[in-house]
């Protein structure tokens, strides 16, 4: 009996402690990075955020991070422009319509391409994509399109597109995966009662499956953002990883920058406490954007989960 | 009695994988009459009624034979449309599945909305008519832009009764409509199974034997996938011809 008293009390104390240390290496990490981006913070205020260059030459130091922001932004949209709507297609197509025997061993790799390191996907944008996207993508919208801001400048192949697709690729197991749960997690009665109606399977999944599931799915889709915003090493492989102003987003066949790949490759090279000072500052803008779109995620996805339980009663 | 038929199976058979829940039925349904089906749980009763409008099909592993009539032609022909058949065939369910998304009115309006028929005052005027008809109107008709769901049970089962008639079908199927629901909210549903039957042929699933004497014009009972026996329900109750029809109405299994 006090034997298991004592047990149970070591192991209480002993979770709470690991519960805590979660929490702890966030606030942690957020203080290392406030105090860290203290000096550039000071030295250019609110021009951090809004300026352009990125000059680490002593005496003439000038940093801001807007590029970056942009950088991530422009590669976030265009992973989530193609991303989600392949997500969405094979996460219908493995409840609503596949069978079993392929529903599970599709389910299965897909949640495997999770798996895949990033540095795999950066070598292979690196070596063959980039090329399929130069000759197949870039070089005929150039030669179409070339009059319009986006597709203008000579196509390279290391750019914001790539990086973009690259990403998209990257986030399908995520989205997809949640979405194929929020839409199993759809009652069937339901898609009876709509089929009842004289409905056919398209109208179905459209107006039923995905309405009712639809904040389950833009929680999918959030988690897939936090993804595409934080991943580093692939795009940092593929980008172009271009700095200053040269790196403001103005074409999608230019070669840019994100905050994780700015700091990716030039952090350990940081000579002067104000330069290293600038990438904290970097690392700070990016978890801050990660934080929020976490912890929207989070909300969206309880609620359907909620809505779930609710339906099953 | 002189109703005329709408619909006949022949030879109707219907399995979920290796399991059959319906050994060749052969039932001729009445136009404009209540049909009630009983029978014990498992009996395949459900699974009936889900074979004549197609909706058993929507089950994983599921299979039908022989033939489904309705208006003498074949259901299960190549060159039929399920999603016809739906519409010409109504469901109620078992459990009242108002669509969770949609507000009392868009409840009703989904079918027509699908069929893009009817829009504005001529939608608004076929919502009215169809919530008259399942006397729901004067419960909701201030309240037609709350959610579906904020019903009691009986007035959801009602309301999709209401969904069920806005589409303008020629049969109505209800699979144990009141098995959820309270004993007045059943009562009001019985007395409107009654009148739909005047401009509907209506089939109604029940485990209640008492509803189905109530409400019905003739039932079929159903053992074991099989049709033990079907006749006037005043025949059925008061003088069953199969012992097993007579043990099951008196309560000696069930």
């Amino acid at each position: 009996m006090r034997i298991s008293v004592t047990g149970d009390a070591i192991f209480k104390v002993a979770a709470g402690v690991l519960v805590a240390s979660a929490a702890v290496i966030l606030f942690a990490t957020l203080y290392v990075l406030s105090t860290g981006s203290t000096i550039v913070l000071q030295r250019f205020g609110l021009g951090f955020f809004t300026g352009i260059n990125w000059n680490p030459v002593e005496g003439r130091e000038s940093f801001g991070v807007l590029p970056y922001m942009l950088g991530t932004l422009v590669t976030s949209s265009i992973a989530l422009l193609i991303g989600v709507p392949l997500s969405l297609g094979i996460a219908i197509f493995l409840v609503e319509m596949a069978p079993k025997v392929i529903r599970v061993p599709v389910s299965y790799l897909i949640e495997l391409l999770a798996a895949v390191p990033s540095v795999i996907f950066g070598l292979w944008g690196l070596f063959v994509l980039r090329f399929w996207v130069l000759n197949y993508i870039e070089t005929p919208l150039s030669a179409s399109l070339g009059g319009i801001p986006i597709f203008s400048g000579t196509p390279f192949g290391l750019d914001l597109l790539t990086a973009g697709i690259i990403l998209a690729i990257m986030i399908i197991p995520t989205v997809a995966s949640v979405s194929r749960e929020v839409i199993s997690a759809v009652p069937n009665s339901i898609r009876e009662a709509a089929y009842g109606i004289g409905a056919t399977k398209w109208e179905v999944i459209r107006h039923w499956v995905l309405s009712y599931g639809r904040s389950g799915i833009l929680g999918a889709i959030i988690l897939g953002l936090g993804r595409a915003i934080g991943e580093t090493m692939a795009v940092t492989m593929v980008i172009g990883n271009a700095v200053g102003p040269t790196a403001m987003p103005t074409s999608l066949f230019q070669p840019g920058q994100t905050l994780p790949s700015l700091i990716a490759n030039g952090f350990l090279e940081a000579p002067t406490p104000l330069e290293k000072s600038a990438y904290m500052g970097a690392g700070l803008v990016l978890l801050l954007i990660s934080l929020l779109i976490n912890i929207i995620a989070h909300v969206m996805v309880s609620r359907i989960l909620k809505i779930k339980g609710g339906a099953v009663e | 009695m002189g109703n005329s038929e709408k619909i006949k199976t022949e030879k109707l058979n219907a399995w979920f994988g290796q399991k059959q829940a319906l050994r060749d039925i052969n039932l001729s349904i009445r136009a404009n009459v209540v049909t009630a089906i009983i029978g014990p749980s498992g009996c395949g009763k459900s699974t009936l009624i889900r074979t004549l409008n197609r909706m058993h099909e929507l089950v994983p592993g599921a299979k039908v034979s022989g033939r489904v009539l309705l208006d003498g032609k074949n259901i299960y022909d190549d060159d039929v449309d399920p999603v016809q058949i739906r519409r010409r065939v109504g469901m109620v369910f078992q459990k009242p599945n108002p669509f969770p998304t949609m507000s009392i009115y868009d409840n009703v309006a989904a079918g027509l909305k699908l069929m893009d028929a009817k829009k504005g005052p001529a939608l608004d005027e076929v919502v009215k008519k169809c919530l008259q008809q399942a006397s729901l109107w004067d419960e909701v008709k201030d309240d037609l832009k709350k959610p579906g769901t904020s019903l009691s049970g009986g007035q959801q089962q009602r309301l999709c009764i209401a969904r069920a008639l806005a589409v303008n079908p020629e049969v109505i199927l209800m699979d144990e409509p009141c098995s959820a629901l309270d004993p007045i909210a059943t009562a009001k549903i019985e007395s409107l199974i009654r009148d739909l039957s005047k401009e509907y042929t209506v089939v109604i699933v029940t485990h209640n034997m008492q509803q189905a004497s109530r409400v019905s014009d003739y039932t079929a009972f159903l053992y074991l996938g099989e049709l033990i026996e079907y006749g006037l329900t005043k025949d059925i109750f008061e003088n069953p011809k199969n012992a097993l029809t007579e043990k099951y109405i008196t309560g000696e299994f069930g």
